[in-house]
């Protein structure tokens, strides 16, 4: 997947300006960058529920539009977003409405569910679990879906380390058929899970890297600041 | 004996013996009320999800409009709907007046403005991002709108039960367009009427217990079996 010049402005305001990043099958790239750097604009525009102002999307070198997007790309939201029933059926609602065989759903669901250690939980209200398990939901949902790219916002934030280390595996394990984009302000999350990091500041990439040369060599004034902790908004 | 002590006990002894009047007459009361609310779903949930979920000009005044008419005083729209139906009326060449049809009506659009606010305000306070989870799973408009319906599911189950027990306890319209006929449009209300300006009060207690058992009761059960699965 690759974004061409994706502009996005709200009521004149730029969100985002010219950015064009890649993201490639057997990869994850990190979208680093403080609060308000345009971050999950970018993410909502890749998700299909966003449309951007200008700029492009390739699917394999191909165009494709906010509608298409979808049936291409996924996302886990940076909140908790369960619908109102069980584990099973909120894993399982995507894959019926992409018309997925009812033979084939629940052995779908039991593997998704494996991936993030919650094997014995599909009968459960998904709303009356705990923060870390509800993201786990979350991330099962949209491993079930076998979708061409995988949009992450943020998500590990506020969880305990517990959780966010099998949250972390499991994005890794997604990353080996897909192509995945993982948004976050934390660097050091970004660097243990990374093979490209792009930095997002005031809605432009002003650094793109491999970890190493991201951390060891910045090149922009914004980035060196940001690896520091000094960058504010 | 107290007077109204001796209605209530008159009017238990009346119910617990199966008395066929009064069962007919509660029997024609679910019939009517039941079908006037099922009726106006028909319009009512529709217009309440285009109301909910879809943004057009004129949207807050539409809402607004129906706020309002949720009080309407039920012998306005009675009489209204009575120059209607009646023989020399727009609409008397259905001959509906005085039948458990004309009733059925009245209280179908009586109880719109109740299905419709309550409905939309149910529909509304589903949270926006569950829209935008069920897009990136995938989901069509109508596909979305399917998941906004589910997530308000009891809101609107809470509305039409609310529109349902105006319809049962309304009485303008089922005495100007159903006229009280027994056996045939006597409803329970129309029923507390008549056997109050008779002196009957035992009888009128013993309607006026079944009517309030079946409202009470019926939102009990909605609400437990709310509870019950959230």
């Amino acid at each position: 997947m690759e974004t061409v010049d994706i502009t996005k402005s709200y009521d004149g305001l730029l969100a985002l300006d010219r950015v064009s990043i890649a993201a490639d099958v057997g990869q994850i790239t990190a979208v680093v960058g403080v609060n308000g750097a345009g971050k999950t604009t970018l993410l909502n525009i890749l998700a299909g529920i966003d449309a951007p102002t200008s700029g492009r999307v390739l699917i394999q070198g191909h165009e494709v539009d906010t509608n298409g997007l979808r049936t291409h790309c996924t996302m886990v939201f940076s909140r908790n977003l369960m619908f109102r029933n069980s584990v099973y059926e909120n894993i399982a609602y995507g894959l019926r409405i992409s018309r997925t065989s009812d033979r084939d759903v629940p052995a779908k669901v039991a593997s998704a569910l494996a991936l993030v250690n919650l094997e014995e939980f599909e009968k459960r209200n998904a709303r009356k679990l705990s923060s870390g398990e509800q993201r786990r939901v979350a991330i099962a949902r949209v491993l079930a879906l076998e979708r061409d790219v995988l949009l992450f916002d943020e998500p590990t934030a506020n969880l305990d380390p517990a959780n966010a280390m099998i949250i972390e595996r499991a994005i890794k394990e997604s990353a080996r058929s897909r192509a995945v984009l993982l948004s976050t302000h934390d660097l050091s999350q970004a660097r243990r899970l990374s093979d490209r990091i792009a930095h997002l500041y005031k809605g432009r990439v002003v650094e793109e890297a491999d970890p190493s040369r991201f951390f060891t060599n910045p090149r922009h004034e914004a980035t060196k600041l940001f690896i520091d902790g000094e960058l504010e908004f | 004996m107290d007077p109204i002590i001796e209605g209530i006990i008159r009017a238990i002894n009346l119910i617990l013996s199966g008395d066929p009047e009064v069962l007919g007459i509660t029997a024609l009361s679910l019939l009517i009320s039941g079908s006037g609310t099922v009726l106006s779903c028909v319009w009512s949930i529709p217009t309440s999800v285009g109301l909910a979920l879809r943004g057009f000009h004129g949207r807050r005044v539409v809402k607004g409009l129906f706020n309002a008419l949720m009080g309407i005083p039920t012998v306005a729209l009675g009489l209204f709907l009575y120059l209607l139906l009646s023989r020399s009326g727009p609409l008397g060449y259905f001959q509906l007046l005085y039948s458990p049809y004309a009733i059925m009506i009245g209280q179908s659009i009586l109880v719109t403005p109740i299905v419709v606010s309550f409905s939309t305000s149910a529909l509304e306070s589903v949270d926006p991002d569950l829209r935008r989870l069920a897009r990136t799973l995938g989901a069509s408009d109508l596909q979305m709108y399917g998941v906004v319906i589910r997530e308000g599911f009891w809101g609107v189950v809470l509305a039409v039960i609310a529109a349902f027990n105006r319809a049962f306890a309304e009485l303008g319209i089922a005495m100007m367009l159903g006229g009280n006929i027994r056996n045939i449009t006597r409803v329970l209300t129309t029923a507390i009427a008549l056997e109050t300006s008779r002196g009957d009060i035992a009888l009128s207690i013993a309607f006026t217990l079944i009517l309030l058992t079946i409202t009470m009761s019926l939102s009990i059960a909605v609400n437990l079996a709310r509870k019950s699965t959230t």
